[in-house]
């Protein structure tokens, strides 16, 4: 516990000294406000757009976790597919290797052109940014299973079923929780990225990609600035998040999933 | 009363195993178990001690040559089978009790039976205070003490041991090896146990078979005449010791050739 305590507070001296070194540099070196705007400025942005701060930051929210729990869904199917052979595997894994080396900005025009602007095109693009390491660790679990549990299984005359739902299926969800957690942090790139396509300009509709697009070009520094802040706090929120689900699920039996040690 | 009382537990003949076009694991193996008794398959390593025990359980098939298992195919004798594996082979992801009711969950055993049987076997094998912990909170030895209790639990005529012990310090692997004579006198198993070790194999045997090496076959037999009833104090007796010596030399011979 106290070593927890020094952890963070070490954690806030380097936030503060950072903060006092921004100042200095704009002290120093006279930077224009529309360049680097000062912290106290950016702390006057969050608190006078609070509200459409909160209303994008709430829809990229929606768009990242939409996609990644399509992702989830999606790529643990996907997943069982591959587990039923090697030869499966052989003929559908390169497609995966192309999900994940397709720069998502060459095709998300495309995904504009077919599915128009607006938080559905935004899901898509956070799902498919998001899929890949979903299936590759949870393929990895899958079929990682130590044969002897496998004989095991064959002793007691198990069925295929009872193979997948009481061996194979358990034995990979440490392997699922860390897809997921690569998973959650690409998906809210995923959704950023996404709406500086194809983010919605409609009332209420816009969320952080599309607002930093607006911001910026209206060189309205100091909010693009508070809107940078809200998606490190929404990317930091969802790794939270599924951290905390990890330990909650694995603590008892899973030796990775105990709180990391301060070191 | 038993109408396969004159059968015996384990028929092999003539079994020989390859894998692919490779030479030979096992070459023309003849060997009968007879019901409850405890038998030690002990040789250097490669040998096919394991493809023995994996042949019994049907989890290999001979490339030549039968197995019957109490007049069956080992496939479908499964149900009197249980299998220890030389790690605990336990799921993480479940408790002891789980771990002990798994065979009998697979097998559809209905709830009211695989709770007495676990509660039963907790008791036998000395792991009711840690019912509810997970494997990793346990030691090695702790850990084989669950793997046993789980093979007994679906009460099987035929145990088939694969170096259970290996990986334990002595003083646990003695203390497990008194307790397999103890359940094994209770429940009247048949026994065939593969171990590296010839004290471990003298100490729970009625016969022991060597095996030696390229490809692996059977090179000697002993009969262990020590009382049926025994405690860790014939460890110390000359008999015991002029058996160890005996098969020790024998084991050294298989390497020389």
């Amino acid at each position: 516990m106290k070593q927890r305590a020094i952890t963070v507070l070490n954690a806030l001296a380097v936030f503060a000294a950072l903060l006092v070194l921004w100042q200095l540099i704009l002290w120093v070196f006279h930077v224009p406000p529309f360049m680097l705007p000062s912290p106290w400025a950016v702390m006057r942005a969050v608190g006078a757009r609070f509200p459409s701060l909160l209303n994008a930051l709430a829809i990229t929210a929606e768009e990242s976790a939409g996609g990644l729990a399509a992702s989830i869904a999606v790529g643990v199917l996907v997943a069982l597919v591959f587990a039923q052979s090697r030869w499966v595997r052989k003929m559908l894994y390169p497609y995966t290797l192309l999900l994940q080396t397709v720069p998502i900005i060459a095709i998300a025009p495309l995904i504009l052109m077919w599915m128009g602007a607006g938080i559905p095109a935004v899901t898509f693009v956070a799902f498919i940014i998001s899929l890949a390491p979903i299936i590759a660790n949870t393929t990895q679990g899958l079929i990682s299973v130590d044969e002897n549990l496998v004989h095991l299984f064959l002793m007691h005359n198990a069925s295929r079923r009872q193979l997948l739902f009481k061996l194979r299926l358990p034995h990979a969800v440490p392997d699922l929780f860390v897809g997921i957690r690569i998973a959650s942090g690409i998906a809210v790139i995923g959704a950023i990225t996404g709406e500086l396509f194809a983010g919605s300009g409609r009332v209420g509709e816009g969320g952080l990609g599309y607002s930093i697009l607006y911001a910026s070009s209206q060189l309205q520094t100091d909010y693009l600035f508070a809107l940078v802040l809200a998606a490190t706090v929404l990317g930091f929120s969802f790794l939270f998040l599924v951290m905390f689900l990890e330990w909650y699920f694995l603590h008892r039996w899973h030796e990775s999933a105990r709180a990391p040690e301060a070191e | 009363m038993n109408d396969t009382a004159g059968v015996p537990e384990i028929e092999i003949a003539g079994v020989t195993k390859r894998y692919g076009n490779a030479h030979a694991v096992l070459e023309s193996i003849d060997l009968v178990v007879a019901k409850q008794e405890f038998i030690s398959i002990i040789g250097p390593s490669g040998c096919g001690k394991s493809t023995i025990l994996k042949l019994i359980a049907g989890l290999a098939i001979p490339t030549s040559g039968t197995i019957r298992v109490d007049g069956m195919t080992p496939q479908n004798a499964r149900e009197t089978i249980s299998f220890v594996f030389q790690d605990a082979t336990l799921l993480p992801w479940r408790t002891v009790k789980a771990n002990i009711g798994l065979g009998l969950e697979l097998e559809h055993a209905p709830n009211e039976r695989r709770e007495k049987e676990i509660a039963a076997l907790l008791e036998l094998v000395g792991l009711k205070n840690v019912a509810k912990s997970y494997p990793r909170e346990l030691s090695g030895g702790m850990k084989m003490r669950v793997s046993i209790a789980r093979a007994l639990a679906t009460n099987p005529r035929l145990m088939l041991l694969d170096e259970p012990f290996a990986a334990l310090d002595e003083m646990s692997r003695d203390r497990l090896n008194e307790e397999i004579l103890r359940l094994r006198a209770e429940q009247n198993w048949t026994a065939v146990f593969v171990t590296h070790s010839v004290a471990e194999a003298v100490f729970l045997s009625d016969r022991i078979v060597v095996l030696a090496p390229n490809p692996g076959r059977i090179h000697a037999e002993f009969r262990v005449d020590l009382p049926a009833s025994r405690t860790s104090a014939i460890r110390n007796s000359p008999e015991f010791d002029a058996i160890v010596t005996r098969v020790s030399h024998t084991l050294r011979e298989t390497l020389r050739q």
